[in-house]
């Protein structure tokens, strides 16, 4: 046995120094290890971050480099906040927040209440519903926009039949009024499953016992499930919230296929407004100043979010 | 156990709930089966109303998706009979395959960008996934949410700035460009999905290696990453889906050479319009794929959309 006086010896020496001896100490690999990741984020999230707010006090338009560029001060952000267009596309993007998280919450808490009974074949239908917030935005919303078109779309052929209406008869994306509807609808499609996956998580985390304990205390159904499975499923359903709430303030791809914003600029979210001043209109000095105060706002918001949700864990 | 639970649902309950699930699943599927079906209908029966669910199969749309056609005069209809089966097709409307499409093309860049940037951020995921989940590193929190912080930016904003530090640098429209920006996404999902499920690897097998006089490194990668295989295996697939999905840095950073399929399918153009069928081939050869992902990757489909925050 050749190996026994090795690990005699390196038994006896202390692990730390045999690991300097052996190789690279911890210290080193942990940087090793973590150093292109920090490096890679550097060069791509936060020097651009940077020059952003850079460019935000800026005129600088990047389809004329060569012009000369000013700084403008906070001139972009006070014409920012001050211009009623914009407070309204906020206001479209809080439409659509609102209702797509509330219609998610209420539909994916009941589905995963439902699919929580264990019947038969759960695992199967669980799979399928999951299928829609898997696939590519932009391709999803491209396809609804063939369904929601008003004379050969199935969308508003299955209306028309269950309501009696012409089927030519509205525009879920021409009309005002349907518009904002229609991306609410696609989008509550196709990330229902997301809140129900983790409302689902929450249900299979408690514990059997409490049920039993409640039940030998002679509460009712109703009084268990307000009082065990909503506290218990609460904190899992405002993780899903947060996770939506960022992503669909962030929207873009889905509601560009679909709408491109439109009619006029009822379905405009900021992130499309946003699109429009840097990458059509150029004004790249100006649209930087948007991109910082969006990015401020959901930061702001989500940690605000983010200490109410440790507030529910701790209870 | 005893044979009466309380928590145990009756059968009656059971069938109530799964029938209200099973038409869930029905009525959701129908957009994606539409779709499907689109693919297989002539241009006329795609857009006839009502909706016609009975038709006549034809591989037109993806003849169409995968070609691009010119009319030609009858003389030279006449003289070159149609060799093929998808030439065929095309002659009912006096037309010839003038030659392939872009969506081939496309389609390789999604799949050269996804693989190249998925195996990218899991190669540096897994390595800054283990040094967080191993080493104590200085303000390691603060570190983990600084990098998941960066996921919070509207892809528009970060679209800014890199598209004139490509400009720059040469890196528009390019493969290599959009690789390090998927990468740069994506990073963040995989270090923290990797670390959640290198945190539920016990640390005594690497403490035992390391006794037995392996380096950390060799500890590392004889030990840990044989057993962290499920884990990385499905954190590539969550980064290949992104990837594979992503459209806004696609459509305002490519335009040709590195342009990825999700911007370039809304745009197929037949004659006299939008060719329907092509683009729901187009749709479901690209859907296809990760759908096929999704159901290999059920079991920890909840770890990866929630960054790895609920394991069960």
């Amino acid at each position: 046995m050749t190996q026994a006086p090795m690990t005699r010896a390196a038994e006896a020496t202390p692990p730390t120094v045999a690991r300097k001896i052996r190789g690279l100490s911890d210290r080193a690999i942990a940087w090793i290890f973590v150093g292109p990741t920090i490096f890679l984020l550097l060069a791509i999230n936060i020097f651009p971050l940077i020059w952003t707010i850079n460019l935000s006090f800026t005129n600088y338009r990047a389809n004329r480099p060569n012009r000369e560029v000013d700084y403008v001060g906070l001139r972009n952000y006070e014409r920012i906040l001050t211009d009623s267009d914009i407070w309204l596309n906020m206001q479209a993007t809080a439409h659509f927040l609102f209702w797509t998280i509330l219609l998610q919450v209420l539909i994916g808490f009941t589905l995963a209440y439902l699919i929580n009974k264990k019947f038969k074949g759960n695992d199967l239908w669980t799979t399928i519903i999951v299928l829609p917030m898997m696939l590519s935005p932009a391709v999803v919303g491209n396809f609804w926009k063939f369904l929601y078109q008003p004379q050969i779309g199935l969308f508003n052929y299955i209306v028309a039949f269950f309501t009696g209406r012409d089927p030519s008869s509205f525009e879920m994306l021409g009309q005002v009024n349907l518009a904002p509807w229609s991306i609410v609808i696609v989008d509550t499609w196709m990330w229902t499953p997301f809140v129900m996956l983790i409302c689902l998580a929450g249900l299979r985390s408690i514990p059997d016992y409490i049920y039993e304990a409640a039940e030998i205390d002679r509460a009712s159904k109703w009084r268990q499930f307000w009082t065990i499975t909503v506290p218990m499923v609460m904190p899992f359903l405002m993780l899903a919230v947060l996770f939506r709430g960022i992503e669909n303030f962030k929207m873009f791809d889905l509601v560009v296929q679909l709408t491109g914003g439109g009619p006029g600029s009822t379905t405009e979210l900021t992130s499309i407004n946003l699109k429009r001043e840097a990458f059509e209109k150029w004004r790249t000095g100006y649209a930087s100043a948007y991109a910082i105060i969006l990015f401020v706002t959901v930061f702001g918001l989500a940690s605000i979010y983010v200490k109410a949700l440790n507030k529910v864990k701790e209870r | 156990m005893s044979s009466f639970s309380v928590t145990e649902p009756s059968a009656r309950s059971k069938w109530f709930a799964g029938s209200l699930v099973i038409l869930y699943a029905l009525i959701t599927m129908v957009p994606l089966a539409w779709i499907m079906l689109t693919g297989f209908k002539s241009p006329a029966d795609a857009i006839s109303y009502p909706p016609k669910v009975i038709f006549d199969p034809t591989l037109e749309g993806y003849v169409n998706l995968f070609t691009t056609r010119t009319r030609q005069t009858d003389e030279f209809l006449a003289a070159n009979p149609p060799q093929t089966w998808y030439e065929e097709i095309v002659r009912q409307y006096d037309m010839v395959i003038a030659g392939p499409s872009k969506f081939g093309e496309r389609f390789l860049n999604s799949v050269i960008i996804g693989f190249g940037s998925t195996f990218l951020s899991v190669f540096l995921g897994t390595l800054a996934a283990y040094a967080f989940s191993r080493f104590r590193i200085p303000l390691a929190d603060d570190l983990l949410f600084f990098i998941l912080s960066t996921r919070m930016m509207p892809p528009i904003a970060v679209a800014i700035p890199i598209f004139l530090m490509y400009r720059e640098l040469g890196l528009s429209d390019t493969h290599l460009g959009m690789i390090l920006l998927y990468t740069a996404v994506n990073i963040s999902l995989a270090v923290w999905l990797l670390k959640s499920f290198i945190d539920g690897i016990p640390t005594e097998y690497e403490e035992a290696a390391l006794i037995d006089g392996y380096t950390r490194f060799q500890a590392f990668y004889k030990v840990v990453l044989p057993q962290a295989a499920t884990g990385i295996a499905s954190t590539a697939i969550f980064c290949l889906i992104f990837a594979w999905n992503e459209y806004a840095f696609a459509v305002l950073l490519t335009s040709g050479t590195a342009q990825t399929a999700p911007p370039f399918i809304p745009t197929i153009i037949g004659v006299g319009g939008l060719d329907w069928p092509a683009v729901a081939a187009g749709a479901t050869i690209f859907l296809l794929p990760v759908m096929i992902f999704t159901v290999a990757l059920r079991k920890h489909l909840l770890r990866g959309i929630t960054f790895g925050a609920v394991r069960k």
